[in-house]
């Protein structure tokens, strides 16, 4: 009775929380031009996508937002991840300071991060487009790849990285060899975590996208929707995202599953050796 | 010439890049802010924005309706939160697994396009677009920030400090509210940062809820940016920089560690 209740809960929150989502879904199987007008069923939505019936902008968009995306996910899980490995090696008292201050683009509102840094560009006189953008893009993400990476870090026998160093090897080498494979699904995860708040980023690209007409898929629905509108297509493009990241996530879990299921049969099929 | 080779072999040299990074892009932007908030429109320090920001009362106005939304948001949803990250800790780690990432995954479609999903959702039940609508919105948009933090307080809890409790004669109402509820705090605490602050400075979202209609702090902030009024702009953003400071100093000093599961 009581499981009833619970599992009732939580599905009528799902239920809620998917709602608007179901809708874009359904919708995006009809031509109409307003979002929640059913004029029959027709797939052109997702024809216009792929065959380029769509006017140039949405498609620039959409291309803008992954160059950027993938650009500053890859520049900060680089930096983020030197970063971390430097800091994990300070002392008490500067890591302190760099912690802190790797905190504050996670704790201010985006919009803050957005004015603060298009009042930077202005005032060092730098142009505003693509540059600007990315490194507005990095300077947010980053802070969430060290965060990623640092765990793994601080989990790490310290001693190994000496050992390696003992042996004969190189900084660089005990780091590429000994340090990097240990921290690697921290970076995996930090860079997927860069590279989705780059794309649903908003606040910050429109204070440091200039004025150039620079749009991405964000900014672009932004000032459609300030016409009076959302560009149709834009559901079917909505859904198909929705329903690529739901399969990812399928397959990550399946996958993880079955790890586990075999790092359980192969412990098992061990022990027995081992006694 | 040994030395710098020494420098730079050394692996603590490799957080300077980041150092100077963040100086540069996070330090030095704030303090930018800073400058144009205490500086007129003539370049000289003056106060000027700040007694505008008291003397028109709009932008203070709208600051604290701001406030006001933002707290009926945390509150709904902590309310309606906390029920769902319990009944998920409860649950096998993967099944709650698999619902959590059902209650994340709506983040994956941008936040405008959900937003003007919830007003196609809101016309569709011909309810009427305003206050509610823009509460509803906010709750919509960051329930999933405030459950997931307390789900994983609440799972790393030690169980056997609740067995204890019961051994030791404390009714459920009391085990919960003695027991669980202080012990989740830290959860609660990161989660109402997640919400809260980003309520008030939401601006796109308000505007698209309410057809215009009603304004949040970010939504003035933003208007004074794009009308070239970066030192008013800049002075707005000021105020708001030091409510995040004093609410940052408020959940350190309850002893939690804000960044327990703060992250994604």
């Amino acid at each position: 009775m009581k499981r009833i209740f619970t599992n009732g809960y939580l599905l009528l929150l799902l239920i809620m929380l998917y709602a608007p989502i179901i809708i874009i879904a359904i919708f995006s199987f009809t031509e109409s031009p307003v979002l929640g007008n059913w004029t029959g069923f027709s797939t052109d939505l997702y024809a216009n996508l792929f065959s380029g019936g769509v006017n140039n902008s949405l498609i620039d968009a959409i291309k803008n937002t992954f160059i950027i995306a993938l650009t500053a996910a890859t520049a900060s899980t680089l930096l983020g991840t030197i970063a971390a490995i430097g800091i994990n090696d300070l002392r008490y008292g500067k890591r302190r300071v760099m912690n802190f201050v790797n905190n504050i683009p996670i704790l201010n509102p985006d919009i803050i991060t957005g004015i603060s840094l298009f009042l930077l560009f202005v005032s060092l006189g730098i142009s505003q487009g693509y540059t600007t953008v990315i490194l507005a893009h990095i300077a947010f993400c980053t802070p969430y790849v060290v965060l990623s990476v640092m765990p793994r870090l601080m989990q790490m026998n310290p001693n190994i990285y000496e050992a390696a160093l003992d042996l004969g090897a190189t900084p660089y080498q005990a780091i590429r060899r000994v340090i990097l494979p240990e921290i690697r699904p921290g970076m995996i995860s930090g860079f997927i975590l860069a590279f989705t708040l780059s794309i649903d980023d908003f606040a910050v690209t429109i204070f440091t996208n200039g004025t150039d007409g620079l749009q991405t898929l964000s900014t672009y629905i932004y000032a459609d929707a300030r016409k009076g509108g959302l560009t149709p297509e834009l559901r079917a493009l909505s859904t198909i995202i929705l329903v690529v990241v739901l399969l990812l996530l399928l397959i990550v879990n399946i996958r993880s599953r079955r790890q586990a299921r075999r790092a359980e049969a192969l412990s098992q099929s061990n022990n027995p050796r081992r006694r | 010439m040994s030395r710098l080779k020494h420098i730079f072999s050394r692996r603590r040299s490799l957080s300077i890049p980041y150092a100077l990074f963040l100086a540069l892009f996070v330090v030095m932007p704030l303090v930018l802010i800073m400058i144009y908030a205490f500086q007129g429109e003539d370049g000289s320090f003056s106060l000027s924005n700040f007694e505008r920001f008291i003397e028109q009362r709009e932008a203070a106005n709208t600051f604290i309706y701001s406030i006001g939304i933002a707290l009926i948001t945390t509150l709904l949803c902590i309310a309606i939160g906390y029920p769902a990250a319990y009944i998920l800790a409860r649950k096998t780690t993967s099944t709650a697994r698999v619902v959590v990432m059902l209650f994340i995954l709506p983040m994956w479609i941008n936040v405008l396009v959900r937003t003007l999903a919830t007003v196609a959702l809101f016309d569709f039940l011909r309810l009427p677009l305003g206050e509610g609508a823009l509460i509803f919105g906010m709750v919509y948009n960051f329930l999933p920030f405030m459950i997931y933090p307390i789900y994983n307080v609440l799972q790393k809890m030690d169980h056997s400090l609740i067995e204890a409790a019961e051994d030791l004669g404390a009714t459920p109402r009391q085990v919960f509210t003695k027991v669980v509820f202080p012990l989740s705090m830290p959860g609660v605490v990161s989660g109402v940062m997640m919400v809260f602050m980003p309520t008030i400075s939401t601006f796109a979202i308000a505007e698209l809820l309410t057809m215009n209609n009603i304004k949040l702090f970010g939504t003035t902030i933003q208007e004074n940016i794009n009308n070239g009024m970066w030192h008013y702009g800049a002075a707005l953003s000021f105020i708001m920089l030091l409510i995040i400071g004093i609410t940052q100093l408020l959940s350190d000093s309850k002893g939690s560690s804000t960044n327990d599961g703060g992250v994604l």
